[in-house]
């Protein structure tokens, strides 16, 4: 898709959208801020501060149980973002679209129904070498429970999936392949669909984490064919606290309940309880109903930019990004080199520092990056490193923050004494 | 964050950070002691080789991480040298307090020591300053819990 959208395709408002973000305008002491952490969340608008006020003003109420007007409102204001989001990822049955909060709770509510249900001794789970915790965890400690084994996709040096041997990694002993979309520290697409037709040929279900992608890129879980598709709001200029997953209707009918309580259920007395439809049946008690709602402004002013337009806009900056870097002395991308298939997760080391000390440095500067292991400590270890200093792009960053990154990182070659 | 970068960094700290004290590996030595941070990714192995009188004769330490821990490592690898055990325990509970902000008692001058006392406008990098400390006093307390060659893992967090 970004093959299709040329240079002058691109229409990107920088200046309006730096101005919608009330928290750009924040100095780090003598610095005007440069944030570069959106991998870790984003900023938001001013439309989704104000629409979180804006519920709490007029609507607050709580969904689905009151008969007054505020909880009419509550509860299609609720229902509306769920809409919006089926729309969002390819055009998916409401009833498919459940909220959890985060996607860490997404891959534990399948780790924990489906997987319990489905998974057992001998039977295999598929992940990859550049997992984040949140797609890991959960399965390492499911295979533990049944007996299960799991199998892992390598990546290539540059930070690719190593597809070399994948007939002999996916095979009819697979139950489930749970693979990011895209990878928080190698900024590596990876993909999915041609994953989903493998797994399906053996049998097996795909679950797709898309926190990474979600944010950047248009998304269409159908035509991906996953089963499984989980991200988080506040990666997507959305609040925290409210994440979502997507899942086949076929396959969340046959899957037990997550949480036991109230709204999951149809009907309840000591000897028979049955579950509430889909979605609801997932999601049992109050929600994070003000985070929902408000999510669907942050959906919103995402779509009114353009998916694609901002997945032409990064893969731009992106390019930008890595030619400077490399520019620097002793300074090493971890992950792909080149723009391809690559989003704005750009992972670095320098052969001399420390990325703590980077970091730290680069915040006297005023510019916020993470350092760190990302929640994927196996990835360092295949990597070779203990931790990176990740650079995160979004819709709100421009050649300048990117200059300003440049600049801070050669004055820290000096002040350390590494020029 | 920080309110001066200078103040975790300084003059002092950078010196040890760029020429590590310690380095050499004991041919001789009778504690092994490794220390980590497992959310950093730091890792230190300190070597000691205490004489008969309950002296460290001799300290090697080998720190793979940030400034300030190797830069904590270098200073205790010049400052433990020829010191008691006893002196060696007590100084280590006074960096500890320091560091982390609690009062301490400490009178002797402690010379480059003192420079860490900058890391604690850093909460986040405390523990890196005492990867070093905790991983001395795991040491001793393995030398002294059986009296012989000694290895021990540990970690800050
Ligand atoms: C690839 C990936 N998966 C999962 C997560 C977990 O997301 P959350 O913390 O919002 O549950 C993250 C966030 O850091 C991520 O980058």
């Amino acid at each position: 898709m970004n093959s299709k959208t040329t240079e002058k395709d691109i229409v990107i408002d920088i200046q309006k959208i730096k101005n919608d973000f009330p928290i750009l305008k924040r100095q780090i002491r003598d610095n005007k801020l440069v944030y570069l952490d959106s991998g870790a969340s984003t900023q938001k608008p001013i439309e989704v501060i104000n629409a979180h006020t804006e519920y709490f003003n007029q609507i607050n109420s709580n969904i689905h149980r009151g008969l007054h007007t505020l909880a009419e409102e509550a509860t299609n204001a609720y229902e509306k973002t769920r809409t919006h989001i089926a729309k969002f990822i390819g055009g998916v049955k409401t009833c498919e679209v459940i909220f959890t909060s985060g996607t860490t709770e997404s891959i534990n509510m399948v780790a924990y129904t489906w997987g319990e249900a489905n998974i057992s001794e001998g039977d295999e789970i598929v992940l990859t070498d550049m997992e984040h915790h949140a797609n890991l965890v959960p399965w390492v400690m499911l295979a533990k429970r049944k007996n299960a084994i799991i199998k892992r996709i390598p990546i290539t040096d540059d930070g690719r999936l190593d597809l070399d041997d994948i007939d002999s990694i996916i095979t009819e002993k697979t139950k489930l392949v749970a693979v990011t979309h895209m990878s928080n520290v190698l900024g590596t697409l990876n993909p999915i669909k041609q994953l989903a037709e493998i797994a399906h040929k053996n049998g097996a279900l795909i679950l797709a984490d898309g926190a990474q992608s979600a944010p950047h890129m248009p998304v269409d879980v159908l035509d991906m064919d996953v089963d499984f598709f989980a991200f988080s709001a506040h990666k997507m200029l959305g609040p925290t606290g409210v994440g979502v997953l997507y899942g086949k209707e076929n396959i969340l009918e046959k899957m037990p309940p997550f949480n036991m309580g109230g709204e999951m259920i149809s009907e309840v007395s000591f000897d028979r309880i049955t579950w509430a439809e889909l979605p609801h049946k997932f999601e049992a008690g109050t929600p994070n109903i003000a985070g929902v709602v408000t999510f669907d402004t942050a959906l919103t002013y995402l779509e009114n930019i353009g998916m694609e337009n901002i997945h032409a806009y990064e893969t731009k900056l992106t390019a930008y990004t890595i030619d400077k870097l490399l520019q620097i002395d002793g300074l090493k991308i971890q992950g792909p080199n080149n723009s391809i298939n690559r989003g704005g997760a750009i992972s670095f080391t320098d052969k001399n520092l420390h990325p703590h000390d980077i970091s730290t440095f680069l915040d006297s500067k005023g510019i916020a990056i993470r350092a760190g292991h990302h929640c994927a400590q196996t990835l360092m270890k295949r990597m070779g490193t203990i931790a990176t200093a990740r650079a995160s792009l979004y819709i709100y960053n421009d050649e300048a923050d990117i200059d300003a990154l440049y600049d801070a990182l050669i004055a820290m070659r000096k002040y350390f004494g590494h020029e | 964050m920080s309110e001066n970068l200078d103040d975790m960094y300084r003059e002092i700290i950078l010196d040890h950070y760029k020429a590590p004290r310690g380095k050499k590996p004991l041919e001789d030595k009778n504690v092994t002691s490794d220390g980590h941070n497992p959310s950093c990714g730091d890792e230190l192995r300190m070597e000691l080789k205490v004489d008969n009188k309950n002296n460290i004769a001799d300290v090697h330490v080998n720190c793979k991480g940030c400034a300030i821990s190797v830069a904590s490592g270098s200073m205790l690898a010049e400052f433990i040298k020829g010191k008691s055990l006893e002196e060696v325990k007590a100084i280590s509970e006074q960096i500890k307090k320091m560091l982390k902000g609690e009062e301490s008692t400490i009178t002797e001058d402690i010379g480059d020591l003192d420079s860490l006392k900058g890391v604690r406008q850093f909460p986040v990098r405390i523990k890196c300053a005492l990867l070093a400390w905790v991983t001395l006093i795991e040491g001793v307390d393995k030398f002294e819990g059986n009296g012989t060659d000694s290895s021990s893992t540990t970690s800050t967090e």
